[in-house]
């Protein structure tokens, strides 16, 4: 018998299943009203040092729990545990990125009604994590001064889909070649609609006023949610 | 990026639709993929040589269309390609523009046969 070949057209993007599990991820926040931050950023450069910044400025408004993502441990939980705060850990076991199905598992275990902002602390890596819808309302990212200001350009994709970026270790930007000149460049032809927040998240918080306006842009992301609901 | 998920999926989706169409092996993959997914082409084709040896689509050609960024200037309405690192509307310097391809990561087409 001759051999046929058929053509099937498809037509459906590779990450299908992961974008339709986000929209559910979406759904059910939304339904209670609840904003969702994914924060991205490398290793080290103070995404869960941003979050307890965040918790601390935020903490006696609104109701915050957070999601860790890791490869591995749960350092990450246990730090934000022990401020009282819940969190939920997230192993990934070798994925470089969280996926809608992950963050899903985590939402079923938290109160979705007794909560106002879930912040997702997304697996330290610059590429992988930009091509996952999570379900959040908001990508930001986090640069840190020792990184370098040719991040921009050599990862331009996470710094085009962060609706802010800010920029961490502020303080130590005397003692490293961080070109803030090439940077402010780069984010004007990338993405000038980007905030940029330059602070210092370990510093006391009532010591640097890039940490007040980077929680007063976000508390107004979570009103508006809250109003919207 | 993580290729060889994506190639996984890749491949769950399109033996499943050959399956559904009675079909037994993939001879061809088409695939859309837009220049500012930070896929590699090397990384998905050796992804592909890895994870087909053994699959439905032993043997098959890989046919991947790379689409470059285009973009449409809401202001004046101008529509033109860019590279990854410049969206602004080059006519008119707006950032109020909106992303048309380029963020593409798709499977087009496959080509099957029932042997």
């Amino acid at each position: 018998m001759k051999e046929r070949v058929t053509k099937l057209d498809i037509n459906t993007p590779i990450l299908d299943l992961n974008d339709r599990l986000a929209a559910e991820n979406r759904a059910l926040c939304d339904e209670h009203g609840v904003f969702v931050l994914d924060l991205m950023a490398s290793p080290g450069a103070g995404k869960t040092s941003t979050i307890l910044a965040t918790i601390d400025m935020l903490r006696d408004r609104y109701r915050i729990a957070v999601i860790e993502g890791d490869i591995a441990s749960s350092v990450d939980a246990d730090k934000i545990k022990a401020h009282g705060i819940p969190a939920v850990q997230i192993n990934t076991g070798g994925a470089c990125h969280l996926e809608a199905a992950m963050v899903r598992r985590a939402l079923e275990t938290l109160d979705l009604a007794e909560l106002d902002l879930i912040i997702l602390e997304n697996v330290g890596n610059l590429v992988c994590p930009t091509e996952f819808d999570l379900g959040e309302d908001a990508k930001v990212m986090i640069l840190s001064i020792p990184e370098g200001d040719d991040k921009a350009l050599k990862y331009p994709h996470i710094f085009q889909i962060s609706e802010a970026i800010i920029l961490n270790k502020y303080d130590t930007i005397s003692v490293f070649d961080f070109d803030e000149g090439a940077f402010d460049e780069a984010i004007a032809r990338l993405n000038p609609k980007a905030p940029v927040f330059r602070m210092a998240a370990t510093k006391p918080v009532a010591q640097d006023s890039g940490i007040a306006a980077w929680t007063a842009w976000l508390e107004e992301r979570v009103k508006q949610k809250g109003i919207a609901q | 990026m993580h290729e060889v998920s994506l190639m996984q999926d890749i491949l769950a989706a399109c033996e499943k639709v050959a399956r559904e169409n009675g079909q037994t092996r993939i001879t061809k993959i088409s695939l859309i993929i837009g220049e500012l997914t930070e896929v590699q082409d090397f990384a998905l084709e050796f992804a592909f040589e890895a994870l087909t040896s053994e699959s439905m689509a032993a043997g098959a050609e890989l046919d991947v269309t790379y689409l470059a960024p285009e973009s449409r200037c809401k202001v004046c309405e101008h529509t033109y390609q860019h590279d990854r690192f410049t969206m602004l509307c080059p006519q008119c310097g707006s950032f109020e523009v909106e992303l048309l391809h380029g963020r593409e990561l798709a499977i087009d087409s496959i080509e099957a046969e029932e042997e």
